[in-house]
This record gives C-alpha cells, sequence and structure tokens, in this order.
C-alpha cells in the first residue's frame, strides 16, 4: 500500500496513525514536495485483516513480543495461560516507572490472557522515554505511538 | 483525460510503514527460530480421523526413546489434542527472554498447543468484527501457526512433527512461512475414500515440493477394509512406513521411528 501525490508524481510519506477506538483506523500521509495530507480510513474489516497479518501501517518501533498475535487476539484465552519466566521487564537496571491508580484500573480491565504482554509494553515505553509515572494518558500516548490495536 | 500514474512498483522511496519489511522479518524470525531444527516433518493426510494426531504423539514419543531430540507443533488449533496425547498436563506457559518455554513429556518430547492457550471447553475464538470473519479468520490461524513457529523456544531438534488439521490449507501456510519446504508424513486409514483424500493432500504437498517420507496406515486390522496405504505408495513410489493397528505395541512405532531416522539427513 503506497500513496502518490499524483500532481507533484511524489511517493507520500507515512505521517500519523490514529486508533478511534471502534475498530477502525486513520493514517494520514503527506507529499513531501506540495505538503498535502491525506488519510486513508480503514473500516473494521480493513483494520482487522491488517491486524490478522501482525503489520502495522506505519510500522512500529516495539521490538516483537511472543506470541503477540495469539495473545492480543484470542478471546477464550485461559487466564492463567502465561506467566513470566523473569522479572518485570527485561531492559536495563533502572527502576521500573510506578502506575497511578488510574492506569492500574485501567490495566486491570485487560483480559489476564493478555495482560502481561500490555504491562510489559508500557513498562518499556514508560523506561525508554524516562517516565517515572504510568498514567492513562502515557497509555493513550503510547497506544497511539506504538500502534497497540486495542490494548 | 486520464492521468498517467506512476504504479505501485514505480514508487521506491522508502516508507516508515515498510510493510513487507514487516512480512520480511516475520519470515526471518521463523527461519532464526528453527536454524537448530534438522528437519520439519508435517504430518498430514488431507482427511479427517485417520488418526494424525495419534500418529504424531506415538511416532515423537519413540523418536524421543530412541535418542532423537523432538518437538510435536499441534497445528490442528481448532481441536487441539497433541497434549493429551503425549500425556502432558495443561499447566502456564512459561515466558523467557528467547520464547515461551515448550512443555516437556516423560518421554522428553517438546511440544506446543492452542490446548495450553484455551480456556477448558471453549472454542478458538479471535477478537474482531463479528460479521463476515472468514475474511480474517484464516489468517490470523496462519499469524498463530507463524508464532508457534517462531516464539516457541524450541531449541535443537532432530525433528519437528508438525501435526496438522484435516485438509491441505495449513499445510499450504506452513510451507509459505518455512525456509525450505518440510518433508511430508501422509496418514491414512485403509478405505478407499480415505486413500482419495490422502492422494489430493499428498498431491498438494508435493506441489509444494515437500519431500513425502512415506506412508503410515492406521486402524489396521479392523472394521475399515481396504488397501490405501500399497495404493498410494504404489503411485507415489513411496514407502509404507508403518501399518499401525488398532492396538500398537511399542514395538510398532519403534520400527516406525527407526525408518523415520534412517531418512534425516545427516547431523552437520
Amino acid at each position: 500500500m503506497k500513496f502518490l501525490c499524483v500532481e507533484c508524481d511524489r511517493q507520500m510519506q507515512f505521517e500519523e496513525r490514529q486508533l478511534p477506538g471502534d475498530g477502525t483506523l486513520a493514517a494520514a500521509f503527506r507529499c513531501p514536495t506540495c505538503g498535502r495530507v491525506v488519510a486513508l480510513l480503514t473500516n473494521p474489516m480493513e483494520t482487522q485483516l491488517v491486524a490478522s497479518l501482525g503489520v502495522k501501517i506505519g510500522g512500529t518501533t516495539l521490538p516483537p513480543q511472543p506470541m503477540e498475535t495469539v495473545r492480543g487476539m484470542v478471546t477464550t484465552g485461559r487466564d492463567d495461560a502465561f506467566e513470566d519466566g523473569k522479572g518485570e521487564t527485561g531492559k536495563g537496571n533502572s527502576p521500573l516507572p510506578a502506575w497511578s491508580r488510574e492506569a492500574q484500573e485501567r490495566l486491570a480491565r485487560v483480559p489476564n490472557f493478555v495482560r502481561g504482554m500490555v504491562k510489559k509494553i508500557y513498562l518499556d515505553y514508560a523506561k525508554d522515554r524516562g517516565i517515572a509515572e504510568i498514567t492513562p494518558a502515557v497509555m493513550d500516548t503510547a497506544r497511539t505511538e506504538l500502534g497497540l490495536e486495542g490494548m | 483525460m486520464s492521468l498517467n500514474i506512476r504504479t505501485y512498483r514505480d514508487l521506491t522511496e522508502p516508507d516508515r510503514s515498510g510493510l513487507v519489511n514487516q512480512i520480511a522479518a516475520q519470515r526471518r524470525r521463523v527461519a532464526d527460530r528453527l536454524a537448530t531444527v534438522r528437519r520439519v516433518v508435517a504430518v498430514l493426510s488431507g482427511k479427517g480421523g485417520v488418526g494424525k494426531s495419534f500418529v504424531t504423539a506415538g511416532l515423537a514419543c519413540a523418536l524421543a526413546r530412541s535418542g532423537r531430540a523432538t518437538g510435536v507443533l499441534d497445528a490442528d488449533f481448532n481441536g487441539p489434542t497433541a497434549p493429551q496425547l503425549l500425556h502432558l498436563p495443561v499447566s502456564r506457559c512459561t515466558l523467557h527472554e528467547d520464547g515461551i518455554k515448550p512443555l516437556v513429556s516423560a518421554e522428553g518430547v517438546r511440544c506446543f498447543s492452542m490446548a495450553l492457550l484455551l480456556e477448558d471447553g471453549r472454542p478458538l475464538a479471535f477478537r474482531g468484527p463479528e460479521t463476515e470473519g472468514h475474511v480474517w479468520r484464516e489468517t490470523l490461524e496462519a499469524a498463530a501457526l507463524r508464532e508457534f513457529l517462531a516464539d516457541v523456544a524450541w531449541g535443537a531438534l532432530d525433528e519437528l512433527l508438525v501435526d496438522l488439521p484435516p485438509g491441505v490449507q495449513r499445510f499450504q501456510e506452513l510451507t509459505e512461512l518455512l525456509p525450505v519446504p518440510p518433508a511430508g508424513l501422509a496418514v491414512t486409514i485403509p478405505t478407499r475414500e480415505s486413500r482419495d483424500a490422502v492422494r489430493r493432500a499428498l498431491r498438494a504437498a508435493i506441489d509444494r515440493r515437500a519431500t513425502p517420507l512415506g506412508v503410515v496406515e492406521n486402524m489396521v486390522g479392523g472394521p475399515f477394509a481396504g488397501s490405501a496405504a500399497d495404493e498410494l505408495a504404489a503411485e507415489f513410489g513411496l514407502p509404507v512406513l508403518a501399518r499401525i493397528p488398532w492396538h500398537p505395541t511399542p514395538d510398532i512405532w519403534d520400527a516406525l521411528a527407526t525408518r523415520i531416522g534412517a531418512a534425516s539427513p545427516e547431523r552437520a
């Protein structure tokens, strides 16, 4: 999938991705010559098909998590299917970011089947950016930046 | 007036999405994981109910008893039975830096199965739009197969047996994911109906450049009459590797394991 600015005859570049939360996706692409921005809007079916391939429009900076598609998409998984064989997060030795009460409540609403993976992603995100406390706002930003569809 | 628009392949600038590169990276992860697996053997039939999973488990245990490092990937996501057949209790899957630890049977067979992940008695179900699920469901199952191959810490194996569901679709997905085509082990029961279904599966395997090892005839000596294994063997120029009776003794499996092991590529 590529976008061409016909007027400038230039390949448009990915700019931003947004997840409205209703199963759809919006991705903006900008022409490097004229600056025109167009938005790709996918319906839930199209969004799901892309997610099913395990790829993300706009790419991702996240290293792949073990079985991230299975853990993120299966709805009938056992709550206790996975356990960590190591510490909370494998990155560095700096202290773990704290979780605000609201962020903890939000994390608690994530099904157990995928919660461990989601928690690690947010922790790594916060640690990488020197964020001391994970709040719902941090989680929202991470979701958008990292393309955590449905997390 | 029509526009003179360049087409997809004309546009070669790098873009941040890099969807093709993301797919390529997924394939590399599979190849990297399987670099320590000497041979992937797809256990196939094209027909349900012939005992692929039973044969897979019996063969895996015999291979392990003979000293071969053996894994079983249960690729039947909608009817997974490998843990039960290997007498493995359903327990938590442990996440490590290098992947998910497979369960290990008493004989030493490493196993991973959707049965380890699903709630008891619940079918495999995915998050997604409620309508037209057929559009994306198979894609998700192919992604699950990819993750079972790439994200389970299989370690060094002589054989990774892939227990396929009926039909040829999962086999085709498997061949697309693997860096080299797998070996194929065809399982049939003696009947003509089974022969016809397995013939299609074998043909599909050959079309995908898989290397058929031979035919195993299961449920021999029971109510199913016919000579499917002999006929398939003659048609495809393959050996009949085993005839499995209703109540096989360990020596039957051991003989099959010896034949499978003998057909294995040499250790590097």
